[in-house]
């Protein structure tokens, strides 16, 4: 199964958001939160993000969902230094509704290009119909 | 002993501490008034974590890289960190400065930096200050000047770097958010950056 990264610059906002992805899809795969440094301030830690890559990899790939700025950078600085052996990629999508249709895709046993592919397709929806 | 890389990481840490107010305060005008308190914490950690005597320089710049990779938190903590391990890597068995050396470092930090955040020169960034301070380098190096003849010659073009990215509007980082409003406020990366380049300097004039 494929698992997920979420980064964001709050530990707070990382955890809230891999429960809520976890309640909705109710998924039996792996959702790791990459928030904050390790004391716990504001920012990202592309060391962080490297563990909770290897963390939430079970050999499917992971699908990884950052908030804002430094966040991609941390994240590309993290698959920089995991090199080729885990199949592992930045998700283009906003936070919290991409890990959440991520997770449900993930806990269909989908691959990780539908995965990522689930996360952005949200993209462009529009939340007032 | 402390090596000379140590106490030229000793002088840099002081004089982002020593400006960390002014940083942050130059970071609130145009983005979110951390770069001062982020340099700290980060330079902090780096005389914490780098060995002390550790003679070669592409241990210890590569050390100085991962740590503030973790610990700057903002967006600096992956350009500086990227900057570091760039230099890290030109430096590597090395245990003596040069100013030949100095300059290839110089080249690799600022090529890590663009690609890291996909930035050229000319968009109110570190770049602003790093670039034109690493052609003053090189063209006095070239001329035949004194390794502290051209840090003098890089830190006056980094100044300039300076007070020219308060000209320019922001295209990258959370200031791009405000742009032509960012005028007129000088670049808090831009800034920090000098003061390494200064630091450096000071450190080598003795």
């Amino acid at each position: 199964m494929v698992g997920l990264v979420i980064v964001s610059h709050s530990p707070k906002i990382a955890e809230g958001v891999r429960d809520l992805a976890n309640e909705v899809a109710r998924a039996s795969g792996l959702i790791v939160a990459a928030g904050g440094l390790e004391d716990g301030s504001i920012g990202t830690d592309a060391m962080r993000i490297l563990d909770a890559i290897q963390e939430a990899n079970q050999g499917d790939g992971v699908a990884i969902l950052c908030d804002l700025g430094s966040a991609i950078m941390s994240a590309e600085i993290a698959l920089e230094f995991l090199g080729n052996d885990v199949a592992a990629k930045i998700v283009d999508a906003p936070l919290v509704e991409g890990a959440v249709a991520a997770a449900v895709e993930a806990s269909c046993g989908s691959s990780l290009e539908d995965v990522i592919g689930a996360a952005e397709a949200v993209r462009g929806e529009k939340k007032i119909l | 002993m402390a090596t000379s890389i140590y106490q030229c990481l000793t002088r840099i840490t002081a004089a982002i501490t020593e400006n960390k107010d002014f940083l942050t305060e130059l970071d609130r005008e145009i983005g979110d008034a951390d770069h001062g308190l982020n340099m700290a914490r980060g330079f902090a950690a780096v005389l914490e974590k780098v060995p002390q005597e550790e003679p070669d320089f592409g241990v210890v710049l590569k050390k100085v890289g991962m740590t503030l990779l973790s610990t700057v938190g903002g967006a600096s903590g992956p350009l500086y960190g990227t900057a570091y391990m760039e230099a890290a890597k030109v430096a590597a068995g090395k245990t003596e400065i040069t100013a030949d050396l100095f300059d290839e470092m110089l080249g690799a930090a600022i090529a890590g930096i663009e690609r890291r955040g996909k930035a050229v020169r000319g968009e109110k960034t570190m770049l602003d200050a790093l670039i034109p301070a690493k052609d003053a380098f090189a063209e006095k190096v070239a001329k035949g000047a004194s390794f502290v003849e051209a840090l003098d010659a890089a830190c006056a073009a980094a100044e300039e770097g300076v007070a020219f990215t308060k000209t320019i509007a922001a295209t990258k980082g959370r200031a791009a958010y405000l742009g032509e409003r960012s005028i007129g406020h000088q670049d808090p990366g831009a800034t920090s950056a000098t003061l390494m380049l200064e630091s450096i300097r000071d450190y080598v004039k003795g």
